[in-house]
């Protein structure tokens, strides 16, 4: 079986590129395309660690074929500083001491964006649900939490 | 070698999978699917991606009636207001399918087809009397969403055909759903055990209709019409619910498992089902 072309938008850049069927958007998005910022951790859907933004929409690149990318829009980490200004929930991680090892921390900072894109003024509950896909054993879901609502409070003005 | 293929009609999807040689493999939300195909469970020649088939992923309403793509993920159905106030149920139900970013993937059709006991959103569609739609070489055929699973992992789908939408019918006055399940934790698990409980009440509050639908204590979901029978004609009191949850006990046939015993499911069936129906009853009170 032959590979197959994949035209898709990559935080925000046409990208294109050859792929077997079976390897998943997370496979092409670190072996590939050289993106390493999403982690392997789980490869089954359950740790968030591989989380990027497809149309807006907040999924496990390794529960996705790389050949369903085509003509769809991706968001991963590379794309959420704008050069060497970080993101608000980037500085706001750091400022909290919002991880340790580090691992979850991509998946972790991408779900945060999605959101906040969705839903500017999160309770603290709504928040803890929405990252119930977001496994860190480092156990830092209180400072995690902490950061992103600080982020969003930024973000709103206050 | 695997193959992919992403069809753009039904009618070439038909084709595809009739032609196909060695076995096949739906991909709609892919959150199962993919997760069997990295352990080895399935070993498909071919993977036929719905999703650029249009009307395989939205929510339509027709005379109060709706229509859901196969394909539509659960973030997709729990934004639609208007499904929400007419099925809360089937919306919650759906919504509790793994985590946020399992939702904006996983479908109604790849729960139904991936045939686990515990799928979440089918106990609430059968409630709900919902339909798909089937379709294969030989047609198209309507059928009741219960009539799908046959067992774990298995279907009554012949080879070749695929469920391009479901079907929820439009809801007579003070009419309302409810699906609770039992897991170990507050989020992303499999259920232990799950009811879905949809009722129709009269001006007075009495139930005049009512379907009870259990999930993860047999085989397949199950249809209690002994639990329903227990509502009808009743306003909820300790009596009714009380009957109820015997009801929905005597259809238990689970396994014991790491998530619960025998028992311990046999138990909590009862209780999800008296609480489900509380919710529905609540729901359908003030839906007029």
């Amino acid at each position: 079986m032959s590979k197959h072309h994949v035209s898709t938008t990559i935080n925000g850049e046409p990208t294109e590129f050859l792929c077997e069927p079976q390897l998943t958007l997370l496979d092409v998005l670190r072996d590939e395309l050289h993106l390493t910022g999403s982690k392997e951790g789980c490869s089954s859907g359950d740790c968030g660690a591989c989380s990027v933004m497809v149309d807006g929409r907040l999924v496990c690149s390794c529960l996705m074929l790389a050949v369903e990318a085509e003509g769809h829009a991706i968001e991963t980490i590379e794309g959420l500083a704008r050069g060497k200004d970080l993101h608000p929930l980037q500085r706001k991680f750091l400022e909290h001491a919002a991880l340790q090892c580090g691992f979850c921390t991509p998946g972790v900072l991408i779900a945060a964006k999605a959101l906040l894109d969705r839903n500017p003024n999160p309770t603290e509950t709504e928040a803890r649900y929405w990252f119930a896909g977001n496994l860190c054993r480092c156990t830092g879901y209180d400072k995690i939490i902490r950061a992103v609502l600080d982020a969003a409070a930024e973000l709103r003005g206050e | 070698m695997l193959g992919y293929t992403a069809p753009s009609t039904v009618e070439e999807a038909i084709r595809i999978l009739a032609e196909a040689p060695g076995t096949a493999k739906i991909l709609s939300g892919g959150t199962d699917l993919l997760v069997q195909l990295r352990s080895g469970r399935t070993k498909p020649d071919l993977i036929v991606d719905i999703k650029k088939i249009p009307g395989m992923s939205g929510i339509r309403e027709r005379d109060g009636a709706f229509v859901i793509g196969a394909a539509t993920p659960g973030a997709v159905i729990g934004e639609c207001e208007a499904l929400k106030r007419v099925w809360p149920g089937v919306v919650e139900a759906a919504n509790l399918i793994g985590s946020t970013q399992v939702q904006g993937r996983a479908s109604l059709a790849g729960n139904l087809c991936n045939a686990s006991p515990a799928a979440d959103s089918v106990p609430a569609l059968i409630a709900a009397r919902a339909t798909c739609v089937v379709v294969g070489a030989n047609g198209r055929r309507e059928v009741p969403v219960e009539s799908i699973p046959t067992g774990p992992g298995r279907t009554s789908l012949k080879p070749g055909e695929f469920i391009v939408e479901f079907h929820l019918p439009k809801r007579p006055a003070r009419s309302a759903d409810a699906y609770l399940r039992f897991i170990p934790r507050t989020e992303m698990d499999i259920a232990v055990v799950g009811a879905g409980v949809s009722v129709t009440l009269d001006p007075g509050g009495a139930c005049t209709d009512a379907r009870v639908v259990l999930g993860a204590v047999a085989p397949t979901a199950i249809l209690v019409p002994e639990a329903a029978a227990a509502l009808i004609g009743h306003t909820l009191d300790e009596t009714v619910l009380a009957a109820l949850d015997q009801a929905a006990r005597r259809a238990c046939k689970p396994i014991d498992d790491k998530r619960g015993t025998i028992e311990y499911r046999t138990k909590v069936a009862g209780v999800m089902a008296r609480r489900a129906a509380v919710i529905a009853y609540e729901r359908a009170g003030v839906r007029r």
